[in-house]
């Protein structure tokens, strides 16, 4: 999805990236109260794995690929706003060394990929695991739906971006259904790996999975109990 | 598990897929630029400013072999966004009971 310079016209571009920074800085304030000690070595991990995962094009139908965007999986590991700033850095460590997605089209593709999936993602994973019952499964089969829906989100506001400031006249009735039923698609692969990988870490440590803390709390009630009656015996 | 023996793990696991599953990634166009090429909105794209730079298109300069010049970009890559993003986060880390406040000075911390 990493948009190239030149779709997206110069006026729009530096609108993006208004957009971008000031996400950006809303990030930078919220992730202090999901970042500590644990936490954060935990998200610059998350980050590491989001380059490497974005390294891996999966094909999808006819002669195209997709890859991992990160942005729903980052938010629910690590919390939505770290989760920004996770895509982010990988974007902008993409963007200056590996001349992949283009410079004027930072603000753009950090808004697309970064903040609105981290927001959709995440919003999507709360709200499931909301209403439905408390279990592992559960948080694995949010975790899937929220990534799936993250894609196809990410692809319309690309196209809201194209609808005010595209370079050309190809009209929005042809943007919108091509880009959206091949973000579908590739949506699946995000929601594959990212409930793969959520559901990995839920199976080591489910206390260091940001958007299932309420999960692991029964877990620590249960274990303490025993000890009470040795405390009050010694 | 420990957290040091996951991120360990975690570690070594971006590594493998960076440094030698994504040799085996596909070379297919992404959706975005499949859709672009089909419809024709990608006339005016621009080559990258940064085309000519060692690490471009994830692959490094010099190094003929594709298979090497692909996995060491993903694990230079790796160990990049690694190093920048622990480096922030650890920065912008708040204390474990703090709720987000920085860190208070000296003098209340206990006795």
């Amino acid at each position: 999805m990493h948009v190239p310079d030149g779709f997206i016209d110069a006026p729009v571009s530096a609108v993006a990236g208004v957009i971008a920074a000031a996400g950006i800085a809303v990030s930078l304030r919220g992730s202090r109260r999901e970042l500590d000690d644990l936490t954060a070595p935990l998200a610059g991990l998350t980050a590491a794995f989001v380059f490497a995962a974005q390294m891996l094009n999966f094909p999808v139908a006819g002669g195209t690929s997709g890859h991992l965007l990160g942005g729903a999986l980052a938010a629910i590991l690590v919390g939505p706003f770290t989760g920004v700033l996770v895509v982010s850095v990988v974007l902008a460590v993409q963007a200056l060394i590996f001349a992949d997605g283009g410079l004027t089209a930072l603000g753009v593709n950090i808004t697309i990929m970064a903040v609105v999936t981290a927001a959709v993602g995440y919003g999507v994973f709360r709200l499931l695991v909301r209403v439905l019952p408390r279990s592992r499964p559960s948080a694995t089969a949010a975790a899937f739906v929220a990534a799936l829906v993250s894609v196809p989100a990410s692809a319309l506001s690309f196209v809201a971006f194209y609808a005010v400031g595209g370079t050309t006249d190809v009209p929005l009735s042809t943007v919108v259904p091509a880009m959206l039923g091949v973000h579908v698609l590739i949506g699946l692969g995000e929601a594959l790996i990212t409930a793969l990988t959520v559901s990995s870490v839920l199976a080591v440590r489910p206390d260091l999975v940001h958007g299932a803390r309420g999960l692991s709390e029964p877990l620590r009630l249960v274990v303490n109990e025993p000890r009470r009656p040795e405390e009050a015996a010694s | 598990m420990s957290l040091r023996r996951l991120l360990a793990l975690g570690v070594l696991v971006a590594a493998v897929l960076a440094g030698i599953v994504s040799y085996y990634a596909s070379s297919h166009p992404d959706g975005l630029e499949r859709v672009a090429e089909d419809k024709g909105f990608n006339a005016e794209e621009k080559d990258h400013a940064l085309g000519d730079s060692p690490l471009a298109d994830y692959g490094v300069k010099g190094v003929a072999d594709e298979r090497a010049s692909v996995g060491l970009s993903g694990i230079i890559g790796v160990g990049v966004v690694l190093v920048a993003g622990t480096g922030l986060f650890w920065m912008l880390r708040g204390r474990p009971d703090g709720g987000g406040e920085p860190a208070e000075p000296a003098g209340k911390t206990r006795a």
